[in-house]
């Protein structure tokens, strides 16, 4: 996270591009990270937004919350779709002279970017469209009621991994997007989480400079998934950031910078021992997941150390 | 076949999870799912149910994965299952028809919301049935189940099993929000082994077994992996080797037996109910939800002292030509409500070719016919000269 000489509110701009009054859940660490995305992004910007809680949240009258151009595409095609609208732009600009520099921007939660439109994504970073994706990431399908994903954590119990006698609940790790992406050696790759606003902001305004696609996965907090209280969004983000679960960091180029590193990790214990759907873990199942976050944590930490060393 | 593990008895639970129950009950051990509204309820269940009867569930990243990946689990000898509602149902349609093509037995449920696109995700439409009929690419013929409330759902999952072991291909379990998702009473019967039809299989280490070759009836006896035998499957057009043959002969003899085991078999196949159809001069054909509300309408009107009746569509395909044929020429009048703009009203008409009046009660979805337009439809049709 880079210094802040000032660290307050009015260095952001008050303007609102996501209205009040929408239908997210209390507490939704989504809709906040989502805000924050539109802050940076502004006002030239067409978003394309997949089927999901952002999309259902956001838009039925009165509640409609969008304050940009806004198009709600099928569950597999926000990058498809978003790729037709940055062609047209560029065909409006060399046909009929529009001049106006408009983001493209796609959106989806973890199923949209993950499962379903994982071949749409990779079409549309291949083709190297001038585009943003933004992953929000909850980590369940929770539109539909706690469903799993490819990014549900290994433990997990949701309605379609469910913890009991015959199963611990979710059995495989989470699908790693972020390296997904940079394997399509697109410039710019950020992670990011719903509890670091500066962190999220700076990212899209770096993804924004970028001439091409660029891809940001923020890990969105949802209370109502994870089974954890409603006023503990910002805290369990943290959590996630600060046990090392959810590393932070940007691929620039193919080089790595960890965003935040701490000198020491908190033990995974206290992010899970927090958190309903790992409420049947046991102390076997934790080490487990201690061992494979250090493993992962610490694999970032040396492709970041080894850009420094260059 | 049934393992323990298979619920008997009477319970109140929803159509969704009926719909599972009535899968276990016929052998479905694997279950492939997406989570879509109004169908989730199901792929849940069955990630509970299946551990404990020695089945697998998995979740795929879509549905184009989950119909393809019954269609592998069918291949290596289990009875297998997936449920979606709309835009998943129409994802699915590339592999239908490779399931048609392969023969796969398999079943398909389809708790329909309204449409098109995202439309209407939690309410409810009857509006996919051409697409069940149509949608995917080709000519073929398709077998389609429509339950009108969860005892229904539990039953025709049993006989949409038999149904897709039996003739070799998906079996389509169209149903609809409002019967997914209410609850009534559930009687489960113990299903026993000679209840349940698994596909004819080949001896095992008969010498020169050739997969598509049948012996008289339409229907080739069907190897599963692992069995002995080689053999090569494929949904390119093939020869009764299973190879594949691009010549018209080849399409001609394929497709034509693919087409004639389900058409002539449609006597087999077809169930309707009938609902106060004696003498009745006014038919309601109704299917789904719809039927009961039609009855209702029907009730009302013999009340009144209009000859009306129900007859409730239990199979949607094939369709029931040769009794919608029968009864043009003894009726007045069809009475057709569907929760869409017109289906399987042009299947009535075609079928009464001009011999009765066929009168449309369309609604656009959302939720259910209210009784009294389908007894304004009656009366309309009672009062024509």
């Amino acid at each position: 996270m880079e210094t802040l000489s000032i660290y307050a509110p009015k260095l952001i701009t008050s303007r609102e591009y996501i209205a009040s009054g929408h239908r997210a859940c209390s507490g939704c660490g989504e809709v906040l990270a989502m805000r924050y995305v539109c802050k940076a992004l502004g006002r030239n910007t067409i978003i394309s937004n997949a089927t999901g809680c952002m999309e259902i949240i956001s838009t039925p009258l009165p509640q409609t919350a969008w304050e940009v151009p806004w198009i709600h595409t099928l569950f597999e095609n926000a990058s498809a779709v978003a790729s037709g609208i940055e062609c047209g732009l560029k065909a409006l600009k060399r046909k009929h002279g529009y001049t106006r520099e408009v983001k493209v921007v796609a959106m989806g939660g973890d199923g949209a970017t993950a499962d379903i439109g994982l071949q749409s994504l990779s079409g549309a970073m291949e083709r190297g469209h001038d585009f943003i994706y933004v992953c929000y990431d909850n980590e369940a399908y929770m539109n539909t009621g706690i469903q799993r994903s490819s990014e549900t954590p290994f433990g997990a119990s949701t309605t379609t991994a469910p913890s009991g006698k015959a199963s611990m609940g979710q059995h495989t790790w989470q699908k790693n997007m972020a390296a997904i992406a940079a394997a399509h050696e697109i410039q710019y790759v950020a992670t990011s989480c719903s509890s670091y606003p500066f962190d999220i902001m700076t990212k899209v305004e770096k993804a924004i400079k970028i001439k091409g696609p660029s891809y940001i996965h923020i890990l969105s907090v949802c209370p109502t998934g994870w089974r954890c209280p409603s006023n503990s969004t910002i805290k369990m983000g943290r959590l996630a950031v600060e046990t090392g679960i959810f590393p932070m960091y940007e691929i620039e180029n193919g080089k790595y910078t960890l965003n935040i590193d701490l000198p020491k990790l908190r033990p995974v214990e206290d992010y899970l021992k927090l958190q309903g759907r790992f409420r049947h873990l046991d102390k076997d199942n934790t080490a487990e997941i201690q061992e494979k976050v250090l493993d992962e944590y610490n694999k970032v930490k040396r492709l970041a150390a080894g850009n420094k060393a260059k | 076949m049934p393992d323990n593990g298979c619920l008997t008895g009477e319970f109140f639970m929803n159509g969704d999870n009926a719909c599972a129950e009535g899968a276990i009950s016929a052998g479905c051990r694997f279950f492939a799912g997406y989570p879509i509204t109004p169908a989730t309820e199901i792929a849940e269940r069955m990630s509970r149910r299946l551990p404990v009867v020695g089945g697998t569930y998995i979740q795929m990243e879509d549905e184009i994965a989950s119909m393809a990946a019954i269609l592998g689990a069918s291949w290596a000898g289990v009875k297998a299952m997936t449920s979606t509602s709309g835009p998943g149902f129409s994802l699915m349609m590339e592999n239908i028809g490779l399931g048609i093509m392969l023969e796969t037995p398999c079943v398909v449920v389809n708790i329909q919301r309204a449409g098109p696109s995202t439309g209407l995700p939690t309410l409810i439409g009857q509006q996919d049935i051409m697409q069940a009929r149509w949608g995917s690419h080709g000519s073929y013929e398709i077998i389609a189940l429509s339950p009108d409330s969860p005892q229904q759902m539990f039953d025709l999952t049993i006989k949409a099993f038999n149904l897709s072991e039996k003739y070799r291909l998906p079996v389509l379990i169209m149903s609809d929000e409002v019967v997914g998702h209410m609850s009534e009473k559930v009687v489960m019967p113990e299903i026993r082994t000679e209840d349940l039809f698994y596909r004819e299989m080949p001896q095992k280490g008969a010498a020169g077994y050739l997969p598509y070759k049948t012996n008289g009836s339409l229907v080739p006896p069907m190897a599963i992996a692992g069995q002995g035998h080689h053999f090569h499957v494929t949904g390119l057009t093939h020869d009764e080797r299973g190879y594949p043959v691009m010549t018209s002969r080849a399409q001609d003899q394929l497709i034509t037996r693919l087409v004639d085991k389900i058409r002539l078999n449609a006597d087999d196949i077809i169930m309707c109910n009938d609902y106060m159809m004696e003498g009745a001069e006014i038919v309601v054909v109704a299917y789904g939800i719809t039927a009961r509300i039609a009855q209702f309408a029907v009730k009302q009107a013999r009340e009144q002292g209009i000859k009306a009746g129900c007859l409730q569509l239990v199979t949607l395909w094939p369709f029931a030509e040769r009794r919608i044929g029968q009864l043009a020429s003894q009726v007045k009048a069809f009475v057709v409500p569907e929760i869409n703009r017109g289906q399987i009203v042009y299947e009535v008409e075609r079928c009464a070719c001009g011999r009765a009046r066929t009168l449309l009660v369309p609604h656009s979805g959302g939720e259910v016919h209210k009784p009294a337009i389908i007894s304004a439809a009656i009366r309309e049709c009672h009062a024509d000269r």
